[in-house]
């Protein structure tokens, strides 16, 4: 873990164009989060008391939380299965994982009608272990903070390296008068360094308890996410209602954690002209279809068992987005099998894209498409709705793209790519290119 | 290698998922759960009733007063002088609902909640803002401690429990048999206080079911042959009587296995004791820093050659 010069800055002006483009979109979604909690969440939504949850719950919270495994997921790899290899995954991951988890439970702030009640939670006297919210709620709280934590050796690493030169120039740009001066700055600076200094190599040795902890309590609250609908038993479909949804949904985050690490690995060594990861991927890859089979010899074998496979075939309504979700993992998975897709950029981003919408359709089947309360109930998201989760997943991007920017999360292409990387194909990194207030 | 790896990896999957699945085996294997005749609850007998409505009134009423339920304005009615609503709704706990099936065969029924006797919604409120009395049964909320997760709405089978979507200081809304209003001063639930033909009995479920079954055995013609409540969901306190299917009327069919029996069989298999992720946590604490102390010592070796080079 103390191997800092295994990550680094991606060097880069902060205020892009797309970085307005993310804003002005965020500031839609938080627009109607305004009104949300002016005018009820009637306003806003077409929730009805037939589907009280919808796609806050269904996508920011059950989905959301599923893309943020790749953490959990690369997590295991690297500490548990002791593949270091892929240690230099793990920051990045970890960032996402923050990110998706912290909005997770700010959308969750949204969608609760009493929020300034959520105190509760810290009650004993109103604890309720039967609810598998409850344990989510607790699991997702913790495993923030945890989150957090894991991600503090980068922040630490660079409060000690940093000259804080943005920090003054800003303050400089906004009123010399505000701007401290300059020694008595770098005097009190330097009491933080050392603090941090101090800190990182006595962090260095419990990380990995807390690390363990950021392993626990996924598994925890993920399987958990399903044994939320499990009381649903006269509502949800057979096709997916089962005493094994929270088995389900815990293989379901592992497979879909893996698949958006590598995903985000692409996306980001394309968008951010990096070479390829290759090596780190095709590994990841090769593990992918191992879990998803079995996955889907869980779902199987219990439809089976519990006599539902003729809905399954029905090709109905129900019966088409089962097979919609199957088939995604199903043939996503089974491009991975084979090694040479496994070290093809484009293959990879196929095949696990298909996985990830797979698996996060398989979410969306247990809380909204499968979910049917009864004659007459309706649901599609409206507008607003749709707006402040797309807002949410807007300030998600936007988050990832500013920290990479002043943390040191990316591997560090020097010494991981080894000189087959630079096959001048890809552009190194864009040194020396403008940085705000530089 | 990397076969043992492999094997090693599915051990774990193995590992985290046994819990799970024998959760999922012995929830299957349900005893059942103990019915209490002697909580109070209501026995509404569809063909007595004529629909005048008299028990949403009073049940507004007390319950407006008690400054939980606003009222609600039909639709056809821009002045909000009329009081009509045709559903259950973050302002109205309880409704009559006509069905006709055709001019000659018709039916009054009554909504309300059922006063489980497992509540699904009790079962999982995270912050027990639901609570079942331990005495009389009735299941009630409490807006002060509600979060309005709205959980409870996901877990009813009978749709009972409503939200006020149009409020920014929402809460949820059901029949809480006025247990701080009318069944406080007097004894009894507003609606049944109030009918005028004695459609609404109230009293001790052991009661309500001897009375049920009397009229089933006097009239046999008259009503379907089944008490509903006895058995849905586990047994619940609010019993009908009626002459046409229970489905028609709204009322689903649903299983005597409580929904919040099921669910909670699993969950605490999977959390008796916190023991499993107690476990799960030590064994992969073991696990990892094994590995870390391996990695180290390979790093180490590895760095020194390293720094070796570059000097
Ligand atoms: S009918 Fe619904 S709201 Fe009423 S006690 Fe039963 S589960 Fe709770
Ligand atoms: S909405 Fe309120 S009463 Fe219902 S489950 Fe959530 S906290 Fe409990
Ligand atoms: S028991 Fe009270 S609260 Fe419940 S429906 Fe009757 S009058 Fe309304």
């Amino acid at each position: 873990m103390g191997h800092n010069d295994e990550y680094q800055k991606l060097e880069g002006k902060i205020f892009t164009k797309s970085f307005f483009i993310l804003l002005f979109v965020v500031l839609v979604g938080f627009f109607f989060v305004g009104v949300r909690y002016v005018k009820g969440i009637g306003a806003v939504s077409n929730m009805s008391d037939g589907y009280p949850w919808g796609i806050w719950i269904t996508y920011d919270v059950a989905t959301g939380t599923a893309i943020a495994c790749g953490g959990y997921a690369v997590a295991i790899l690297v500490y548990i299965r002791n593949r270091m290899q892929y240690h230099p995954l793990i920051r990045s991951a970890i960032l996402t994982s923050m990110f998706g988890y912290g909005l997770a439970g700010f959308s969750v702030m949204v969608d609760l009608g009493r929020p300034w009640n959520a105190y509760n939670f810290f009650i004993p006297s109103k604890w309720q272990a039967n609810s598998a919210m409850f344990e989510v709620a607790l699991c997702v709280m913790a495993y923030s903070t945890v989150l957090i934590i894991e991600f503090l050796p980068a922040i630490l690493t660079t409060i000690e390296t940093t000259k804080w030169e943005r920090i003054h120039k800003i303050g400089e740009w906004l009123h010399p008068r505000i701007a401290p001066d300059a020694q008595n700055m770098a005097n009190r600076l330097e009491w933080v360094k050392v603090g941090a200094a101090w800190l990182k190599p006595r962090l260095n040795k419990v990380l990995i308890f807390f690390i363990v902890l950021g392993i626990t309590l996924p598994t925890m609250h993920q399987s958990s996410l399903g044994s939320l609908l499990l009381i649903a038993s006269t509502k949800l479909h057979p096709l997916w209602h089962t005493g094994f949804l929270p088995l389900l949904f815990l293989i379901n985050c592992v497979f879909i954690g893996y698949a958006i690490a590598i995903l985000e690995s692409i996306i980001s060594c394309y968008s951010f002209k990096r070479p390829f990861e290759v090596e780190e991927l095709a590994g990841l890859a090769g593990l992918i279809p191992w879990v998803t089979v079995i996955w889907l010899s869980v779902v199987v074998g219990d439809l089976v068992n519990r006599g539902q496979m003729g809905a399954a075939l029905k090709l109905d309504f129900y019966s088409g987005f089962f097979l919609t979700e199957f088939l995604l993992v199903g043939i996503g998975s089974t491009i991975l099998f084979s090694r040479k897709n496994r070290r093809s950029p484009r293959w990879l981003f196929v095949s696990a894209a298909m996985i990830v919408l797979g698996g996060a359709l398989y979410r969306f089947n247990v809380y909204l498409i499968g979910f049917n309360p009864g004659k007459g109930w309706r649901y599609f998201p409206s507008f607003a709705e749709i707006m402040i989760t797309v807002g949410i997943v807007a300030l998600e991007i936007l988050g990832y793209k500013v920290f990479v920017k002043i943390f040191p999360v990316l591997p560090n292409a020097a010494k991981h790519g080894g000189p087959n990387r630079h096959d001048g194909k890809t552009a190194p990194i864009a040194a020396g290119s403008m940085e705000f207030g530089k | 290698m990397k076969n043992k790896s492999r094997r090693e990896f599915l051990k774990l999957v193995g590992v985290t998922g046994a819990g799970l699945l024998t959760g999922a085996a012995t929830a299957s294997g349900s005893e059942g759960l103990h019915v209490n005749n002697e909580e109070i609850g209501m026995l509404y007998d569809a063909t007595k009733c004529v629909g005048c409505k008299a028990c949403m009134a009073a049940c507004k009423r007390v319950n407006g007063d008690y400054g939980s339920l606003s009222y609600e304005k039909a639709k056809f009615d821009p002045d909000g002088l009329w009081d009509a609503p045709t559903d259950l709704s973050g302002s109205t706990r309880t409704l009559i609902k006509l069905f006709k099936e055709s001019e000659s065969r018709w039916s009054y029924v009554k909504y309300s909640c059922m006063h489980c006797q497992k509540p699904s919604c009790v079962s999982v409120c995270p912050v027990s803002a639901m609570t079942k009395d331990k005495v009389s049964g009735v299941v009630d909320y409490n807006k002060n401690t509600c979060i309005g997760c709205r959980y409870c709405q996901v877990a009813c089978a009978f749709n009972i429990p409503k939200f006020q979507w149009e409020k920014s200081i929402p809460q949820i809304v059901k029949c809480d048999l006025c247990k701080n209003t009318n069944l406080r001063e007097k004894g009894i639930s507003a609606c049944a206080e109030v009918c005028p033909v004695g459609a609404i009995k109230f009293g001790k479920r052991k009661d309500l079911l001897q009375e049920a079954k009397t009229r089933l055995r006097e009239n046999p013609d008259k009503y379907i042959a089944h008490v509903y409540g006895e058995h849905e969901a586990g047994g619940t306190n609010h019993l009908y009587l009626a002459s046409m299917p229970f489905n028609k009327l709204g009322l689903p069919d649903i299983k005597p296995q409580a929904p919040a029996e099921f669910s909670e069989k699993i969950q605490h298999t999977i959390y008796k004791g916190f023991i499993a992720p107690v476990a799960l946590y030590s064994t992969l604490c073991f696990i990892a820093v094994k590995n870390m102390k391996k990695h180290d010592k390979t790093d180490d070796h590895d760095k020194r050659k390293h720094d070796g080079e570059e000097r």
